[in-house]
């Protein structure tokens, strides 16, 4: 694997071929804040949240830092003000589907994003995709997919294979920043196969 | 429909995960939509996920996943048509069917679709039967199109 120099935030970093912008910068002890990301899994630039600003030839642009490779000489500013103000942004849309994810209030905190400047609407879930990447990589169940598309996306349990093997599972709740996949799941659970849960709760 | 049937179809594109979507609409070009004993079949038999069936049978609009009746109508309410009475038009087929767009009536007589763009806009307002177009329709003309379905 050949070295690849680039430089983020003013930082000379050495990252190798095929590495991410992420996974560089957090060689080199750079933080930049991500949501849908999980180094188990395979990047999938749901959230946006790891924006960053890209400078080639002079210009500049915005990737995603956790699906974009790292190349030679590439400069990389993970706290520009262009990055703070489009963060904020991305995560006051994001606010709007999920007013009450910790997670997310926390890195509106951070970056000054105003909860109530979108109207809400709230649907729970900001498809981050890692429940569904974590049942379908890691799990290889695919319990949970995706169903819709455009602004009526959205996870789904199928109830035929969630009944079986979501029941000793459910680690992609801890996974979810919003918790809507334990939601989703619940609502599955208590439409679909409602005795599941009471055939297994302890006698009283 | 079916599962022997089905396994034709699968057959027919050697069981290739990768030709889902063809088998897919070829299951709906036979049954006229997709019941769900048929997707699980077709995830069974190519070893593909449910999860991800559904993800791309809800994705594309090609799909139906609930019954459609023996008679499709479209109706067109593309920008042409529109002016033309479309509104007026698909107002009194629903009348006349007792469905909305998107519905299939008890007896399974009609399904009842909107669309863009036809092609035809001279013809406006259109209104396509089982792939059958008529055109210049109004809604009394439409009844008598409906008349001759059965």
């Amino acid at each position: 694997m050949s070295e690849i120099l680039l430089q983020i935030d003013g930082k000379e970093v050495k990252a190798s071929e095929g590495m991410t912008i992420y996974e560089a910068a957090k060689s080199a002890g750079i933080f930049i804040p991500t949501l849908c990301h999980h180094e188990k899994l395979t990047p999938y630039g749901a959230c946006r949240v790891c924006t960053v600003e890209l400078e080639t030839a002079g210009r500049t642009r915005l990737v995603a830092a956790c699906v974009y490779p790292v190349e030679r000489n590439m400069v990389v500013r993970t706290r520009s003000v262009k990055v703070g103000k489009t963060r904020k942004v991305i995560l006051e849309e994001l606010l709007a589907h999920a007013p009450d994810s910790e997670d997310l209030r926390r890195l509106a905190r951070e970056y000054g994003a105003d909860a109530d400047r979108f109207e809400k609407e709230p649907a729970f879930c900001i498809l981050c995709g890692l429940c569904v990447r974590y049942c379908a990589e890691i799990k290889q169940k695919y319990a949970v997919g995706f169903s819709d598309r455009g602004p009526r996306r959205e996870i789904i349990f199928i109830p035929e294979v969630a009944s079986k093997a979501c029941w000793d599972c459910k680690e992609c709740f801890e996974l979810c920043p919003t918790s809507y996949a334990q939601a989703a799941y619940v609502l599955t659970e208590a439409l679909a196969f409602p005795d599941r849960a009471s055939a297994s709760a302890p006698e009283e | 429909m079916e599962n022997d049937q089905i396994d034709k179809i699968i057959e027919k594109h050697q069981s290739d995960a990768s030709s889902l979507i063809q088998i897919l609409l070829e299951i709906q070009r036979e049954n006229r939509w997709l019941p769900k004993d048929a997707i699980e079949r077709v995830g069974e038999r190519l070893e593909v996920p449910l999860s991800r069936i559904q993800h791309i049978v809800t994705f594309y609009k090609a799909f139906n996943l609930l019954p459609k009746g023996r008679h499709e109508i479209h109706i067109c309410t593309g920008t042409a048509c529109h002016v033309r009475g479309a509104p007026r038009l698909l107002d009194s087929v629903q009348d006349l069917t007792g469905i909305k767009p998107g519905e299939t009536d008890m007896d399974m007589k009609f399904s009842l679709e909107t669309v863009g763009c036809v092609g035809c806009c001279a013809l406006g307002p259109v209104m396509v039967i089982d792939g059958k177009y008529h055109g210049k329709m109004g809604p009394s003309k439409s009844e008598d199109v409906l008349k001759n379905y059965e």
